[in-house]
């Protein structure tokens, strides 16, 4: 715990002069609506939490959590597919990759003329930005299994089930650790651009619905309370890959 | 034991056979070694004997019996140790054990690995990571989920080539104990001939790239043997006569 805060120590120094220079700057341009100060944004954050706790962040993380579930469930399958058989590979790979250079954020207002203002048009926003990097990062998990453990495991009769089970999954896991960390704050921000497109409630609406009054600190307010939420869930996530993986970097 | 008849094989792309028409046998119950400079095709045996190549044309039997279509009929114990870093040193001495004898209970498959690593010298080292274990702890670890195997046939290709001088000839001591006490036929691949001469009964050169034929050298020496043995004058010159033997191989 104690190394913990000694190699935070830097970081939360720099982070800390980065607030002071942002709240001297911001009490100098005294305009709160371009530039509304720290202080500002956390008194806003207070004034506003019955709605923003209760309505608008459960709103974005159930986006989140049930667009993160989808890109899961739809990046595992790639992957695994595309391990599989090299058909897969060669008929996915390409598609997948292409499926990228959509710029999402300009065709998601369709979306919400195919789905709706209801949760649908968000999750697929958040789909479509998560499941390349769980898709790609978990593939390559997949195949950087060492030719030399599976051979191994082939003399000993092993079948493609043995060898996906003992070498391929604990090869990926770190991979997938690593697709996940990178997933959850992406999801966050596929939900709050879907939310800013067009939306009932959450946190990007709301940011929304702020910025039409002109609202700096209530502009700011909800962004900082989802990036927050998106810290927590990265550092959950990391949590979890300590007791889970406890051999990285040893091949 | 095992038996190669007029075996050729070639890789994709080669235009020539890196094993040519070659016929060897090696008797049961002996510790045999394959020398030969790198490179020379001595792993390619290895590879076509525990099946995870198949020869151009000849046949491999092992026992008796043709190999084509038989799985885990040999043990196979690679040049690195190749523990699973994300299991503990008990958990992969079973992975044997869970792959070719599935019947067996969780119990069962415990105490069977507790034996082996009782065996080979490493008793509680079972839930250590492979990683707290030195360079030679971790190739008996290996040994001895070979053994784990159950396989009469054993094939090691060069398990100490990676050890410094001294775990290396420790290693080999303890290793010609081990096969004193299980009576396993034995095919040890190294490039290192004094290895070579102090491990086995007789010695099988490959003389030339590609392999053609494995010259059969036996060792004037029973066992147990020690490392002094091999001060003797008919070693040394074995040994020379040997070396010349390679040497010549390379240049031809």
């Amino acid at each position: 715990m104690k190394k913990a805060c000694k190699n935070n120590l830097p970081a939360l120094l720099f982070l800390f002069a980065l607030v002071m220079v942002w709240q001297l700057g911001a009490m100098g341009v005294n305009a709160a609506y371009i530039l509304p100060s720290p202080v500002q944004i956390l008194r806003k954050l207070w004034e506003l939490r019955e709605p923003l706790f209760t309505v608008h962040l459960p709103a974005t993380m159930g986006v989140t959590a049930v667009g993160l579930g989808i890109s899961l469930g739809l990046g595992l399958a790639l992957a695994v597919g595309m391990d599989a058989s090299p058909f897969w590979r060669r008929a996915l790979y390409p598609v997948v990759v292409a499926s990228q250079t959509i710029p999402t954020t300009a065709i998601a207002p369709l979306f919400v003329l195919w789905f709706g203002y209801g949760i649908w048009s968000k999750v697929l926003v958040t789909v479509l930005i998560t499941f390349f990097p769980i898709a790609i990062t978990v593939y390559d998990g997949l195949r950087c299994a060492r030719v030399e453990m599976i051979e191994l495991l082939l003399t000993y009769g092993a079948s493609r089930r043995d060898i996906f089970f003992k070498i391929k999954i604990p090869c990926a896991l770190p991979y997938f650790f690593s697709a996940v960390k990178m997933a959850v704050p992406m999801s966050v921000i596929g939900a709050a651009i879907g939310e800013w497109l067009g939306a009932q409630s959450g946190l990007g609406y709301f940011s929304r619905r702020m910025m039409t009054q002109l609202d700096g600190a209530g502009v700011f307010a909800p962004i900082v309370l989802l990036s927050a939420a998106a810290m927590l869930a990265v550092g959950l996530v990391g949590l979890l890959e300590k007791r889970v993986v406890k051999w990285r970097g040893e091949s | 034991m095992l038996e190669f008849d007029r075996v050729s094989y070639r890789y994709d792309g080669e235009d020539f056979d890196l094993v040519d028409r070659l016929s060897f046998r090696v008797e049961p119950g002996s510790f045999q070694c394959i020398v030969g400079q790198s490179g020379c095709g001595k792993s390619t045996v290895f590879r076509l004997t525990n099946g995870l190549l198949s020869p151009k044309s000849g046949t491999i039997r092992v026992g008796g019996t043709d190999i084509r279509g038989r799985k885990g009929y040999c043990g196979y114990m690679p040049q690195r140790d190749l523990l699973l870093p994300w299991r503990t040193v008990g958990e992969n001495l079973a992975l044997p054990l869970e792959i070719m004898e599935k019947g067996l209970s969780a119990p069962q498959r415990r105490e069977r690995v507790r034996a082996a690593l009782a065996e080979v010298g490493l008793e509680g080292c079972g839930d250590k990571m492979p990683g707290e274990l030195s360079g030679g702890m971790r190739q008996r670890a290996a040994f001895a989920r070979t053994m784990l195997t159950g396989r009469d046939l054993l094939l090691l290709d060069e398990p100490f080539s990676a050890l410094d001088f001294l775990t290396r000839i420790s290693m080999q001591e303890w290793l010609l104990e081990q096969w004193q006490r299980h009576k396993k036929t034995v095919l040890f691949i190294t490039h290192d001939v004094e290895e070579a001469l102090f491990l086995s009964s007789r010695v099988l050169a490959a003389e030339s790239s590609p392999i053609r034929a494995l010259r059969a050298v036996p060792v004037p020496l029973g066992y147990p043997r020690t490392r002094r043995d091999m001060a003797r004058p008919e070693m040394a010159e074995l040994k020379e006569a040997l070396i010349e033997m390679l040497k010549r191989g390379t240049e031809g």
